[in-house]
């Protein structure tokens, strides 16, 4: 299967050819990088004077990681190395402890950005006959806006409906006949139950692909989708610090996310010793974007979890692919000093066809120990009325767990439609334990 | 075969609220019903006398519920007819998973409705009746 190339002479380079151009825009954003506040002392202090100092891809090492803790403290204008005439765009993010980072883009950033974007919408094999419902959400978070502008520039049919009001995305689906939407799994799983509820068959839709992407989740997640809609689903990956989405993105094979390597320099670190690993090695993913000059940013720890797929895709790409993210380095849970990650209880949980697509997994404490309750809905459809088959499935649910975590959890069969649904990025974990105790 | 509804019904206030107004709606009346408690849920086990509407009824409020073959006896209410019944069917090896009775005239009539085990190959109407029992067919136990 080949979809046509975006920009096949870069998308094809050979890696000599992909790494001097990679020295090549490292060092301009190096210099980039010393306008600003921020890494003018950072890389002052590495023993760094100028991009002189990187002579070869293997000096990347010599910079220091950025963190978002950096971001925040750099707040408004630590990071912005140019004058604000230049600047024609910002993306901010309030983020839960209420310190905001920014980024801020120049114009030809933006460009830049866009392109990249494009390219990943025509890896899957759209074009410009495709009509594109964008149910990402618009405004400062980067979701939206940035998958609307290279969807456009791939010259789709973009309806920029954002999220939420899942009868209007509905009855827009309908009414326009799209063809490709753009939304977070979970939300995905939830319009799925809202056109049963409406009696509304796929015959009276068109849709044929989904760009799924803003929060980690399984295969077995994707699978489903596919299933539920009898479509193809890519996964997409993107983090608001390096632009947005338009990082990697699966392309017609599905087998891993090419991530755009004259774009960005992509490393897999092992998150306690920061140590360097190799292709293949699970890790956290850290990122130097080489394409924005009005934010620079180098060696981002992103805190996900992914690893670099080794060998070719099928596709002719030459760009190498990550896996998907299997979660993040803040997400993980130590649950009686064990370390568990929601994607593993969402993974096995997904592949039991007699549990609906909603859970919820809640911590707290019993006497002194941890207690995980994981909270499944029955699917209705696969329903036999038998009391037996209940607690055998409960039963069954508990040893798959077990099998996996090694950590034994209460199940609890819940009636479909009992556990919340969520249009935006879905709260699964509910951790009730102490802080202090954790 | 008559049916019996049974609908997944958790153990919270309201819930069987919402299942009887489910059913009020859809004008449907309730025979006989039994809850069988399993800790944080229960299965509610009706009889009515419209099974597949209230089924359908029910699935659209999207219930967790199915229509599952049931064996409705009629067993004269005298002491001793029950152990007869139960002895007919050990005797046949008939396995019972659930059942639950009530008596529908005093010294004269009740009824017993058993869920059997692979009831299909059982044979169980047939070896029940040349018992002596009276099963009763769909629309009887829907017109008692
Ligand atoms: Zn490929």
């Amino acid at each position: 299967m080949q979809v046509p190339f975006w920009d096949e002479r870069i998308e094809t380079a050979s890696r000599g050819d992909l790494e001097a151009l990679q020295l090549e825009r490292l060092k301009k954003v190096v210099d980039s990088a010393f306008k600003t506040p921020f890494y003018k002392k950072r890389l002052a202090k590495a023993g760094m004077s100028s991009s002189d100092d990187i002579k070869s891809l293997e000096d990347l090492k010599k910079i220091p990681f950025t963190t978002k803790d950096d971001l925040r403290k750099s707040f408004p204008k630590g990071l912005l190395a140019c004058d604000m005439d230049e600047v024609n765009r910002i993306h901010s993010s309030s983020g839960t402890t209420g310190i905001p980072t920014v980024i801020y883009f120049s114009g030809e950033d933006v460009d830049t950005w866009t392109d990249l974007v494009a390219r990943c919408v025509v890896c899957t094999g759209a074009s410009k006959k495709d009509v594109f419902q964008n149910m990402m959400t618009y405004g400062l978070f980067t979701g939206g806006l940035g998958l609307h502008y290279g969807a456009e520039k791939a010259g789709m049919t973009v309806i920029p409906v954002s999220s939420g009001n899942t009868l209007r995305q509905v009855q827009i689906m309908q009414d326009f006949q799209t063809s490709v939407v753009h939304a977070t799994p979970s939300y995905m799983l939830h319009i799925r139950t809202v056109l049963d509820e409406n009696d509304i068959s796929l015959k009276q839709l068109n849709l044929q692909k989904a760009f799924i992407g803003a929060e980690p989740h399984s295969e077995n997640v994707r699978k489903k989708i596919e299933e539920l809609y009898n479509i193809d689903a890519y996964n997409s990956y993107g983090l608001s610090e390096m632009n947005g989405p338009g990082l990697a993105f699966e392309c017609v094979h599905k087998a891993g996310m090419h991530f755009w390597e004259d774009g960005y320099i992509v490393e897999i670190v092992d998150p306690e010793t920061d140590e360097n690993l190799e292709d293949g090695e699970p890790g956290e993913v850290i990122v130097t974007n080489l394409i924005r000059h009005a934010t620079p940013l180098m060696r981002y720890r992103t805190r996900d979890l992914a690893s670099i797929l080794p060998g070719q895709c099928e596709c002719g790409r030459t760009h190498r692919r990550l896996s998907r993210i299997k979660g993040r380095t803040d997400d993980m849970l130590i649950i009686n000093g064990v370390n568990v990650f929601p994607s593993q209880i969402e993974e096995v949980i997904m592949k039991i066809p007699e549990v609906g697509t909603n859970y919820q997994i809640c911590l707290d404490k019993q006497g002194a120990l941890d207690r995980l309750t994981v909270q499944v809905e029955i699917y209705s459809k696969m329903f036999t009325g038998s009391a037996g088959e209940l607690e055998n499935l409960r039963h069954r649910i508990v040893e798959k767990l077990k099998g996996t975590i090694t950590i034994k959890p209460l199940v609890k069969l819940h009636e479909p439609g009992f556990l919340p649904v969520y249009e935006g990025k879905a709260k699964r974990v509910i951790d009730e334990r102490p802080k202090d105790e954790q | 075969m008559t049916k019996q509804l049974n609908v997944f019904v958790e153990n919270r206030p309201g819930r069987l609220e919402s299942v009887t107004q489910s059913l009020l709606e859809s004008n449907i009346n309730v025979r006989a019903f039994a809850m069988q408690d399993r800790g944080d849920y229960g299965l509610l086990k009706l009889i009515v006398d419209k099974p597949q509407e209230a089924y359908l009824a029910l699935s659209e409020k999207n219930f967790a519920c199915a229509l599952k073959d049931t064996l409705a006896i009629s067993v004269p209410d005298k002491p001793g007819n029950l152990h007869k019944l139960t002895t007919v069917l050990a005797e046949n090896d008939i396995n019972v998973i659930d059942a639950y009775g009530f008596v529908l005239e005093p010294d004269h009539q009740g009824i017993c409705c058993l869920e059997i085990e692979n009831l299909k190959e059982t044979n169980a109407p047939q070896i029940v009746s040349e018992a002596g029992f009276e099963v009763l067919s769909a629309e009887e136990l829907s017109d008692l």
